[in-house]
């Protein structure tokens, strides 16, 4: 994987949490009783376990066949 | 009120994890234990599980169970809502891990380092650079530990319990089993520590929202409280939110314990499998951290002192047995990454600084027998910042304290990582700028709290390291004007690859 791709995939949540703060500070919508800012966080919880997830089996797959950056 | 079955259950969860730990000892006993490396790094044998609990651990401490479920039950715009900059937090830990750790990881494996001041001093050619960095986490650990002790301290109050007595106690149950077995005993403790957490926390968190019929029910409850803000955060703390989020997240794989664990894994592609399954921790953190605007909506007000917000509340809700047995979840949980948080330090005051400047024929029996006594003055240096004002009131904020001290050494350990063209020099002078910036805004803020008022409660970690990378930044430019920048270090390249 190259290394510029992989800065960015990992840099993503960054983004979202850091300077999306003004995006998520706000109350509606409500989703299951919980306030927007909330669950906004609880989604990019898993959203940026995927995205390390699949950096993980990119790099591992890449590895079983040798690739080299 | 507890019977004395109840406090019979309490000490014998508490004394059967502590002595998990000293067995230990007996844990894939290697040849020689008097080894240093077998001592403090577990002879880097940690596969992928053991890993998860250890890294894991360091998640699940008295800040998630006391701290952050205490600032969500604190009123005004810096509680309630705000206390969830710990998820943000959590959310940016992992990617951090996966791009540094696993290039930490092999070149400590190939060149036997312990501790990240090791890696500092071969990378920049200067043992003086790498002393400072060690002295640094030191600093930064103490009030980190000084949060664990405190933790204790609620939940040992909420049972009633005489507290000097129990936190000798306490004091001697951490050191003690640190002692004996090294990083051995927290890693197999961490496991049943995080199995009687995960138990304790799972019920807590299901019971209680239903009991009160529901998350919309508790939100709508706890935001009818005056002064009391759960939904969302106020504009104005939206700069301290963001920053404290990121800079916790930026500090803590470069504390000691957080990176003397991490060199426990038996390979590069075990740091960065747990890097990915992580995060599923911080799914059960946001709920901790909800338990605090339940206490609010609980008792319709908030509490007067914030951190018992859950003791008080498993208190009230459940059998004083099961109580008896959360309580002790939590004080294992702080006693198992006090003392983690103990050993990574006094292995950097035997490596970094004794076997450097005092006695560098020290034997690997010498080191560790030292190691094993500085354990001991490093948690009672701790006890020090316990008496903080911080200590007593949003303990949060000591946890934040050690981190903006500790990312002052971002660029010596992460961006080392990267570049072999970082001069000691400016990173040195950087350091200190920032390292000083840090300390004199939380003089000014009388160590109550680590957001500066003066610029949008900015973090103050975050004010520190910006101007240090601007130090090192200018330092780099300077010396390449003069055409002095080359490769410094003696480490190559290619020893950051994975080892096959």
């Amino acid at each position: 994987m190259n290394w510029l791709l992989k800065f960015i995939v990992l840099a993503i949540p960054y983004f979202f949490m850091v300077l999306g703060i003004g995006i998520y500070m706000r109350v509606k919508p409500e989703l299951g009783g919980f306030p927007f800012f909330y669950w906004y966080q609880l989604v990019w919880i898993f959203i940026a376990a995927a995205l390390t997830f699949s950096v993980y089996s990119i790099e591992n797959a890449e590895k079983k066949k040798g690739v080299t950056h | 009120m507890f019977s004395d079955l109840d406090l019979a259950l309490f000490f014998a969860i508490v004394i059967i994890v502590l002595f998990a730990g000293y067995m230990a000892y007996f844990w894939r006993k290697p040849e020689n234990m008097g080894a240093h490396e077998e001592w403090s790094v577990g002879g880097r044998r940690f596969g992928t599980v053991v890993m998860w609990f250890l890294l894991g651990g360091d998640v699940y401490t008295a800040y998630t169970l006391i701290a952050v479920p205490g600032a969500a039950a604190t009123a005004g715009p810096g509680g309630g809502a705000f206390a969830m900059f710990a998820i943000a937090y959590g959310i940016m830990i992992y990617p951090i891990v996966y791009g540094t750790m696993p290039r930490l990881w092999n070149v400590s494996k190939r060149r036997s380092y312990i501790t990240a001041a090791d890696f500092v001093k071969d990378r920049f050619s200067s043992r003086f650079l790498a002393m400072l960095i060690a002295l640094t986490g030191v600093l930064a650990e103490l009030p980190y530990i000084a949060l664990q002790i405190t933790g204790i301290k609620y939940v040992l109050g909420a049972l009633s319990l005489p507290i000097t007595v129990s936190l000798i106690i306490a004091f001697i149950l951490v050191a003690g089993f640190t002692f004996v077995s090294g990083l051995r005993g927290p890693a197999l403790t961490a496991i049943i520590k995080d199995a009687i957490i995960w138990v304790a926390v799972i019920v807590i968190i299901v019971y209680i929202p239903i009991r009160m019929g529901g998350f919309g029910h508790i939100f709508s409850k706890a935001s009818a409280v005056p002064g009391y803000y759960p939904l969302s955060i106020n504009p104005v703390i939206a700069v301290g939110y963001s920053s404290l989020a990121l800079g916790s997240a930026l500090a803590l794989f470069l504390y000691p314990h957080a990176i003397t664990g991490t060199l426990g894994a038996k390979d590069s592609k075990t740091i960065r499998r747990n890097a990915s399954l992580l995060p599923i921790y911080n799914i059960l953190l946001m709920f901790v951290a909800l338990i605090g605007i339940m206490a609010v909506a609980y008792y319709n007000k908030v509490p007067a002192i914030s951190s018992e917000a859950l003791p008080k509340l498993v208190m009230n809700i459940f059998p004083s047995t099961f109580t008896a047995f959360a309580f002790a979840a939590v004080v294992v949980g702080s006693i198992v990454p006090a003392s983690i948080m103990a050993l990574a330090s006094a292995n950097l005051l035997t490596r970094n600084v004794y076997l450097e400047y005092i006695n560098p024929n020290a034997s690997e029996k010498t080191q560790t027998n030292l190691s094993r006594g500085l354990v001991m003055v490093v948690i009672i240096a701790a006890l020090a910042f316990s008496l903080v004002p911080a200590a007593s009131g949003e303990i949060i904020y000591l946890q934040t304290i050690g981190g903006a001290i500790i990312m002052q050494t971002l660029p010596a350990v992460y961006l080392a990582l990267f570049t072999r063209k970082l001069n000691k020099y400016p990173v040195g002078i950087g350091w200190l700028v920032g390292l000083s910036t840090t300390l004199i805004a939380l003089f000014q803020l009388d160590f109550k709290t680590s957001l500066y008022k003066n610029l949008d409660f900015l973090y103050v970690g975050i004010l520190a390291l910006i101007l240090n990378l601007v130090v090192v930044g200018i330092g780099m430019a300077i010396m390449k004007a003069m055409n002095k920048v080359k490769d410094e270090g003696i480490i190559e390249n290619s020893e950051f690859n994975d080892i096959e």
